[in-house]
């Protein structure tokens, strides 16, 4: 086989698959985005929460925050995701009769207690990151511990966490195709369905990369955005 | 003469360190007090305990009637009262200048929106910032951020003030703007307890010079009898240093 027909081959193989499984893809690109979007904005809600009780003066609050980044940072995801589909389904099922998380939900609880205990610790580094004068000031005014939280550290902290947030997202994206094995439908469920159908292994995979790239290239073209209204400094 | 601030007995630790061993000091109404020294020996740390940025370890602190060393006592309301000007500045640097004045009349519901505009244009004006209203913190120098930042803290109508070494971080071109401010203060009658290392404002505009070192007031009294006639050998040495 020479170079040209090799190359010929090649784009056959791409082609075929745009061709055969786009309608798939498109299928398994929106339970992609469902469940990205879900486990974002909870994992938001979630690492806020965490990294507010890791900042409390209660230490059984700080010790719960804590044990939680420590198991989910402690395991791989893939296992959190069997013990979650299978394990605690199992669990439940012992006084739910017949109970079963579907594999969506099972996914975005995952999904979100993943991106949860990451985002908690990047926020948690924002906060660190304002100089305690800032703190001061503020309470030197006369405003409560709360407001001060509100107006003067957080909106420094977010901008400060922002880029570790954006990469935090784009982890989170990305592992959705771990859930594929618990039998989510999302884009590499259906790639690996329409490989096994027609054994175009190389046109399937390289196709399915192009999706994820399109999707975190329009995530990172908002977060640009985003970041240049935040950054009221442009020295830092 | 009406009593502002009046310590009795503050004793300071931090861990094992005693910072502060025992201070008394009582500040009139209208009096401008200025607390010089070396590095180390608890000034800043006093100027501190006076609005309760550094929790005491035993002695009580009076401000305006309110017993401020008193865990009962709303710690936030007292505050409003003293206005606080920092070494480091420590404006907001995500507002203007006029919205870091404005922001906590208008949030601790003492001003309207438009009243606080009003009053923020006004101080900027009066600190010679007019046309920096809308000029973000990193877009002004040094002497500019100080005269924002004491500013912010007049918004909310103290009727004491604290400066902490508040021309220590400034280029040395800077440190006259700040002071002429801080001079047209305490001409127009407002309670100041000024921690510095700048003697020429503390023999022009102090009422009181006090020198501490190692925790303790050394001596206290009228400047040119401090700086002229020094009776401890501790504010001698001192003296000798830095003039």
């Amino acid at each position: 086989m020479d170079f040209l027909e090799f190359l010929k081959m090649v784009a056959e193989d791409i082609v075929r698959a745009a061709q055969d499984a786009t309608p798939l893809l498109l299928q398994g690109l929106q339970l992609t985005i469902w469940v990205s979007v879900c486990a974002i904005i909870i994992g938001i809600v979630i690492g806020l929460l965490t990294c507010l009780l890791r900042l409390s003066r209660f230490s059984v609050l700080r010790g719960l925050a804590s044990a939680y980044i420590w198991v989910i940072r402690g395991t791989p995801m893939i296992v959190q995701a069997f013990f979650i589909h299978f394990g605690l389904s199992q669990l439940i099922k012992v006084f739910v009769p017949g109970f079963n998380f579907t594999a969506l939900e099972s996914s975005i609880i995952t999904a979100s207690l993943n991106a949860g205990a990451y985002l908690a610790e990047i926020f948690r580094g924002g906060i660190s990151a304002v100089p305690r004068g800032q703190m001061e000031a503020a309470r030197s005014l006369g405003l409560g511990y709360g407001k001060t939280m509100r107006k003067v550290i957080l909106p420094q902290a977010v901008k400060i966490a922002i880029p570790s947030m954006v990469n935090q997202f784009i982890i989170t994206i990305k592992d959705t195709s771990i859930l594929s094995v618990i039998g989510l439908a999302d884009m590499t469920n259906k790639t690996k369905a329409y490989v096994g159908a027609t054994y175009n292994n190389f046109g399937g995979w390289f196709y399915v990369g192009f999706f994820y790239l399109a999707l975190i290239s329009v995530l990172m073209i908002i977060s640009k955005k985003v970041e240049a209204k935040f950054s009221y400094d442009r020295k830092n | 003469m009406i009593e502002k601030i009046k310590v009795t007995d503050l004793y300071k630790s931090f861990h094992k360190l005693e910072v502060l061993k025992g201070i008394n000091l009582l500040v009139r109404e209208g009096e401008v007090v200025c607390i010089i020294g070396p590095s180390g020996g608890g000034k800043s740390t006093f100027l501190r305990c006076l609005n309760q940025l550094e929790t005491v370890t035993s002695g009580t602190i009076v401000v305006d009637d309110f017993v401020l060393t008193d865990k009962k006592v709303d710690i936030n309301k007292v505050r409003e009262n003293i206005g606080m000007v920092f070494q480091s500045f420590n404006l907001f640097p995500h507002l203007t200048a006029k919205e870091n004045i404005m922001m906590a009349p208008v949030d601790l519901r003492k001003m309207t929106k438009a009243d606080a505009e009003k009053k923020a244009i006004e101080l900027l004006t009066r600190v010679g910032l007019a046309e920096k209203a809308d000029s973000y913190p990193h877009q002004l120098s040094g002497g500019q951020q100080q005269r924002v930042a004491i500013a912010r803290a007049l918004a909310m109508q103290p009727d004491v003030m604290l400066f902490d070494e508040p021309t220590s971080a400034l280029d040395p071109e800077m440190v006259g703007e700040v002071l002429q401010v801080m001079k047209e203060l305490a001409a127009e009658g407002m309670t100041m307890v000024v921690v510095t290392h700048e003697m020429g404002f503390a023999r022009d505009v102090a009422d009181r010079v006090i020198l501490m070192a190692d925790g303790m007031i050394v001596e206290e009294g009228d400047p040119d009898e401090l700086f002229g006639n020094p009776k401890e050998a501790r504010t001698q040495d001192f003296l000798r240093a830095v003039l």
